[in-house]
């Protein structure tokens, strides 16, 4: 092929290019699905007025936030303050480097990068992104996003540990930690049905993951002000914002991946990969990001005991055991890997 | 605390709650784009009538100052000359002005005013952006000659009409863009009018 004339650098700066845009372009729209979607169950339209069916109320939001004025307290810490969006939104932007979205009939994976250690990548970077809002809350020298920042750090190491464990059940099953075998492995079968469980714990420790309702105590406007972001304005607010739906976008996409059959077709039979698998991988991940707003218009906000008591008490013996009786079965049978 | 984690059946209320209402027709109207019709007898902005001959119906009188429970109305009264008649008594009111910010639009000068000169229309759109416009002078209040008399309170249809929660559509509906405009104001007061005996033929019928 002609292709592998070009040099590396210039495909992976297209191919980077392109998965930006469009996860971007995701972003923009999928906080205005949120706020249509909450507003129906609200019995509200939504935002309506900018563009037909308010479809450019992105962009309004997106001017609105640049032309803000952009204030850092004097009691911040100034370099900090200024840094810690950026952390948080760069960690958010560079899981997307490998996450493959469909598979070419050849096995080549649709990322812009191939890792193979892909799943401890994710959650390497996934963890550096707590540094944004830990910092954040620190540097804002100021009590309310300190406190915002003391919860997200300790919200974040409890439930990163169970989420860990609820994926080490897949990793056992395929015996490799690159995404691609793990959607390969799932052509017959998704994770979901023999890791029911640890899929229940993924997709709970995923949204306190990414501090949303009914886990969002590192925000909790109704005690903490805005949290960690009280101090932030304009575009570095906005950055906080992308990260944190960039966040949910990635877990929405890595629990399509781990469990829900990547690319794979529902019904054996249908073709998958290529374009036809990416929209099968659109449709599961769009699916995933609708139960997020669905979660977040029904349920009210987890006590902080509570939060932590579910998380080391329910939570992380039950992913443990999970952990376990998949080891075991494995061991038992090996086959059915 | 295990009771409340665990309790699968209150999720699944919950979760089947916010997906239906989804579904539900909303009570949202698009307010300046659509119109509610309002109560017949709805208190909204002041206007000063004129007899069929043109003439004010305003005597100077001071009642509906008077009355004010909210100290909102001004009247300077004049005399008339026999070159200058501008109502039919001996007086006219050659200032009126209403403060429409401290107005309660209780509607009791309505009830004063001896020649049912002063009343209140269904009118609610006032808005501005400064305090100063909301002293309404005889150059607002009063209603143009080309547009009429205006319309007594007690011909306005009595009751609450059964389409109270009817939605008017866009098209029926006085832009909101010519409530500002003054030179408008007998086109709005026309539609106003066009609107409200239709609402009264509507009552009447069945009788
Ligand atoms: S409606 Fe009531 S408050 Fe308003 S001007 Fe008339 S009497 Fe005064
Ligand atoms: S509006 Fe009526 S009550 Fe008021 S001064 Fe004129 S005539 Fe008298």
């Amino acid at each position: 092929m002609s292709v592998s004339a070009i040099p590396i650098w210039i495909v992976v700066l297209i191919k980077s290019a392109v998965v930006l845009g469009v996860v971007i372009t995701t972003f923009a729209y999928s906080m205005l699905a949120e706020r249509k979607v909450m507003g129906w169950m609200q019995l509200r339209p939504g935002p309506n007025r900018v563009g037909p069916w308010g479809l450019l109320q992105p962009a309004a939001d997106a001017v609105k936030m640049i032309f803000k004025e952009d204030l850092t307290p004097d009691t911040a810490d100034p370099l900090i303050y200024r840094l810690a969006p950026f952390i948080s939104l760069i960690c958010a932007m560079g899981v997307f480097a490998i996450i493959p979205f469909s598979a070419s009939a050849d096995g080549t994976l649709w990322s812009v990068g191939n890792v193979n250690a892909g799943i401890l990548f994710i959650f390497a970077i996934g963890s550096i992104g707590v540094y944004g809002i830990s910092l954040a809350g620190w540097a804002s020298g100021s009590k309310f996003p300190l406190l915002g920042s003391v919860r997200s750090t300790a919200q974040m190491i409890s439930y990163e540990l169970s989420m860990t464990m609820s994926v080490i059940g897949v990793l056992i099953l395929t015996g490799s930690t690159a995404l691609g075998d793990i959607v390969n492995a799932q052509l017959r079968l998704w994770f979901v049905i023999p890791q029911i469980i640890g899929f229940l714990i993924y997709v709970i420790t995923a949204v306190a993951e990414t501090n949303r309702a009914p886990f969002d105590l590192v925000e909790a406007e109704t005690e903490l002000v805005g949290g960690f972001h009280t101090e932030y304005s304009g575009l570095r607010f906005g950055l906080f914002f992308i990260a944190e739906y960039l966040n949910m976008i990635t877990v929405s996409c890595l629990a399509t991946l781990l469990f829900l059959g990547g690319w794979n077709s529902p019904i054996p039979g249908l073709p998958s990969g290529g374009f036809v698998g990416l929209g099968w991988f659109i449709l599961k991940a769009a699916a995933f990001l609708f139960f997020y707003i669905w979660l977040r218009s029904t349920l009210p906000r987890f006590r902080y005991d509570r939060l932590m008591d579910f998380g080391w008490k329910v939570l992380l013996p039950v992913a443990t055991l999970n952990l376990i009786l998949t080891a075991v079965a494995v061991a038992v049978w090996p086959t059915h890997a | 605390m295990r009771k409340n984690l665990f309790n699968v059946g209150a999720l699944m209320r919950g979760f089947s709650t916010t997906f239906s209402y989804m579904f539900k027709k909303m009570p949202t109207i698009q307010y300046p784009s659509v119109k509610k019709q309002h109560a017949p007898r709805f208190h909204g902005l002041h206007e000063l009538r004129r007899y069929d001959d043109g003439k004010e119906r305003c005597i100077g009188c001071e009642l509906c100052a008077i009355a004010c429970p909210a100290n909102a109305i001004t009247v300077i009264g004049a005399e008339n000359t026999p070159e200058d008649r501008r109502s039919p008594g001996e007086r006219y009111a050659a200032r009126y002005e209403i403060d429409e910010l401290r107005c309660i639009f209780c509607g009791l000068c309505e009830e004063a005013c001896p020649t049912d000169a002063i009343v209140l229309t269904p009118r609610f759109e006032m808005a501005d952006y400064r305090r100063g416009a909301f002293v309404y002078a005889k150059d607002r209040l009063l209603v143009p000659p080309e547009a009429g008399t205006g319309t007594p309170p007690d011909e306005r249809p009595n009751g609450i009409p059964a389409d109270l929660g009817g939605v008017m559509r866009a098209k029926d509906t006085v832009d909101i863009a010519e409530g500002y405009d003054a030179t408008n104001r007998g086109h709005i007061l026309r539609t106003q009018r066009r609107g409200l005996a239709a609402l009264r033929q509507t009552q009447d019928e069945p009788r």
